[in-house]
């Protein structure tokens, strides 16, 4: 789960990490009256989950607090790639000597936790990677120790932080771990961590992303989830337990397994057509799942066919069919279905959908062949519109 | 032979007398598993499918020696479960939960390497020997005894795989499925390092997808010690970047962890990556005509 960037901020100061003064706005009268509490010049920051908001003009800095609510009008409302901004971050511009990188992930490889830090802050990370990548310091983590004071001196020594600044940056690093593993984070980035002209450190952005695995102990945090920027079908799948993610093209799908599901899409694009979607049912799906993500699946207007790919193992193919026939009946599917249905009860399955007058065939290859036929049978403008998508 | 599972296993169920841990024991024991023992605090006494339950592991360890657990606990508990088989001296933990956070994994991971112990999982189908021991919730009928190690980090998308091959009769030496999660005890390099030493394993089949970067030091691993011809197929390929695909380790982070980075580097290492599940078959059988 991504947080925004003021509820990220948030958590960062309960650990003790300084962060410039300032609060999240959704009106522009709201963003003065807080740029009048700051006084002075603040910085106003579109607070939405996709990146890119600096170069979409989602940050504008004022002088004043007549300037914040005329930034904060003009940010509120925009567009940023495809994502309506409600709020902006009002807060207090800080003087920057120089800009630095702290940063936290879970490094996958090595099985632990790592900080990154860089004397190359403000702009991504991936970017310092690739152009300068002896300008990153990276250390671990012991899952039973954190990290330890040694630790958080070596990065600071080694992208050359002046030594007066040893202590708080060790205490920030520190913050910044607690406020890592106290959250189940998996990621949390600070960038720019900024050296102000005073000679002290500022979060001036925050990034974290939490582990959706363990928000079931964290209701706090779970309850921090901004739904609004999210498609309302994948919406709906995660209420259902159902993993739903939206794409542009044409033949929906319904699997069961997410590594099947992935590789049927791939299929799919294999006989030249696109997916409309990836779809995982999960294992022991039963019939009502299924009718609910055939449901999810014909609600989205660009999906031409729909391909239900079931390799029965935990899931019976008779569960799955009965789920089929019971969407026909309740909804009525107006697009062409193509069924794959092979193991666990295979034939009751069968049976149960020619009943309903549906074929299953056995070959997932042969599935995706019989779809995007049928795809390519429809009106023209179909294809046409595949091409856009 | 076999890798991780065979003949000799005596497997500790832990979750046992819960929905699905009493329900895959009655498949295991189907299957001819040796399950000794089950697990489940303030059950202990009763039996599941006459298999005795404890209350601790430590008691079904001194009851029942067993060798190997198989963990069907709800994600909340299981790193602590996996921690409870750990501690007393299980050299196998297989881990079907889904769900677990990932900074518990991370301490399983670690535990295990101290105490020498190895994880499979978590998240995943767990391990069949075909005719000899199944540890895991895969459909048995699908397998074959044979030549063919398979190793994957998919459930479904395994068993399309290897019923690919029996029909095409390449039974498995065993198949391993190592999980979908971020963090995993056992990777492709740990299980092809296993099925190189085994003598009746002639082929490896992997089967990878998007997200980190397991595939890349498989085939780097590959290149350098695997004497043994490898197929391969990686999912993902139509996968947008910054989406988790269902597995909560399968996602392209920034422009890292594609399919098509995957597919180049396991090809450079010499691995036949087929295009489609079914073509793994396809390739196999080139091989071993």
């Amino acid at each position: 789960m991504n947080l925004h960037e003021y509820q990220a901020r948030a958590i960062l100061e309960s650990y003790g990490v300084p962060v410039p003064q300032g609060r999240v706005a959704s009106t522009p009268q709201e963003a003065q009256t807080i740029a009048a509490g700051l006084g002075g010049p603040v910085v106003v920051k579109a607070q939405v989950l996709v990146g890119g908001r600096g170069k979409a003009g989602g940050v504008r800095i004022a002088p004043d607090a007549n300037a914040a609510a005329e930034a904060a009008e003009r940010i509120l409302g925009m567009r940023i790639k495809g994502i309506q901004v409600r709020r902006v971050l009002v807060g207090r511009a800080a003087d920057i000597l120089k800009e630095l990188y702290l940063g936290l992930v879970i490094d996958r490889s090595r099985r632990q936790a790592a900080v990154m830090a860089s004397s190359q802050g403000g702009v991504e990370i991936e970017e310092i990677a690739r152009t300068m990548p002896e300008k990153i310091v990276r250390v671990g983590i012991d899952p039973f120790l954190g990290l330890l004071g040694y630790q958080a001196r070596e990065l600071a020594f080694g992208i050359g932080l002046e030594p007066y600044l040893l202590r708080e940056f060790v205490a920030l690093a520190s913050g910044l771990w607690r406020a890592f593993s106290e959250t189940d984070a998996s990621l949390l980035e600070v960038n720019p961590l900024a050296i102000t002209p005073d000679h002290h450190l500022l979060a001036l952005d925050a990034k974290m992303v939490l582990d959706d695995n363990a928000l079931f102990r964290h209701p706090d945090l779970a309850s921090l989830r901004d739904t609004s920027e999210e498609d309302p079908r994948e919406h709906e799948a995660r209420e259902l337990g159902l993993s739903y993610v939206r794409l542009n093209g044409s033949i929906g799908c319904i699997v069961n397994g997410a590594g099947l599901a992935m590789a049927t899409m791939d299929v799919i694009k294999l006989e030249k057509a696109e997916p409309a979607n990836f779809l995982d049912i999960g294992g022991g799906a039963q019939a009502d799942r299924v009718a609910a993500a055939l449901r999810i699946v014909l609600s989205d207007p660009g999906v031409r066919v729909v391909l239900i790919n079931i390799f029965g193992g935990i899931t019976r193919c008779d569960e799955v069919a009965r789920g089929i026939v019971a969407a026909l009946q309740q909804t009525g599917v107006s697009v062409p279905l193509v069924v794959r249905l092979v193991g666990t009860n295979e034939e009751e399955g069968r049976r149960i959908l020619a009943e309903a007058g549906l074929v299953a065939v056995s070959s997932m290859r042969e599935a995706a062949r019989q779809a995007v036929s049928l795809l390519q049978s429809q009106a023209p403008s179909a294809a046409a519109e595949e091409k856009e998508g | 032979m076999s890798i991780l599972v065979n003949a000799d296993t005596r497997l500790l169920v832990q979750g046992i007398t819960g929905r699905e841990g009493a329900f895959h024991t009655a498949q295991m024991l189907a299957y001819g598993t040796k399950v000794v023992a089950g697990v489940t605090p303030g059950r202990g006494g009763e039996q599941v499918h006459g298999v005795p339950v404890y209350n601790t592991v430590k008691e079904a360890v001194a009851a029942q020696q067993p060798n190997a657990s198989i963990i069907y606990v709800p994600a909340a508990a299981a790193a602590d479960a996996a921690m409870e088989a750990i501690d007393a001296g299980i050299p196998l933990v297989v881990c079907i939960t889904e769900g677990i956070p990932t900074l518990d994994a991370i301490r399983v991971y670690h535990r295990c390497r101290e105490r020498g112990a190895r994880l499979i999982g978590p998240n995943c189908p767990g391990i069949i020997s075909p005719g000899q021991a199944k540890v895991g919730i895969m459909p048995a009928h699908i397998h074959r005894p044979g030549n063919v190690g398979v190793v994957s980090r998919s459930g479904t998308l395994t068993y399309e795989v290897v019923s690919a091959l029996t029909n095409r009769g390449f039974g498995q030496s065993t198949s391993v499925g190592i999980g979908g999660d971020p963090v995993i005890g056992t990777s492709f390099v740990d299980v092809l390092a296993l099925f190189e030493a085994d003598p009746d394993t002639k082929i490896i089949v992997l089967i990878g997808e998007i997200g980190g970067s397991d595939e890349e030091q498989a085939a780097t691993y590959i290149s350098q010690h695997v004497s043994k011809p490898v197929v391969g197929f990686v999912a993902g390929l139509t996968a947008p970047p910054g989406r988790r695909m269902g597995h909560a380790g399968a996602i392209i982070t920034g422009s890292s962890g594609t399919a098509i980075e995957k597919i180049a580097a396991l090809e450079a290492a010499g691995v036949k990556v087929a295009r489609s599940p079914e073509e793994v078959a396809d390739l196999v059988a080139q091989i071993d005509p």
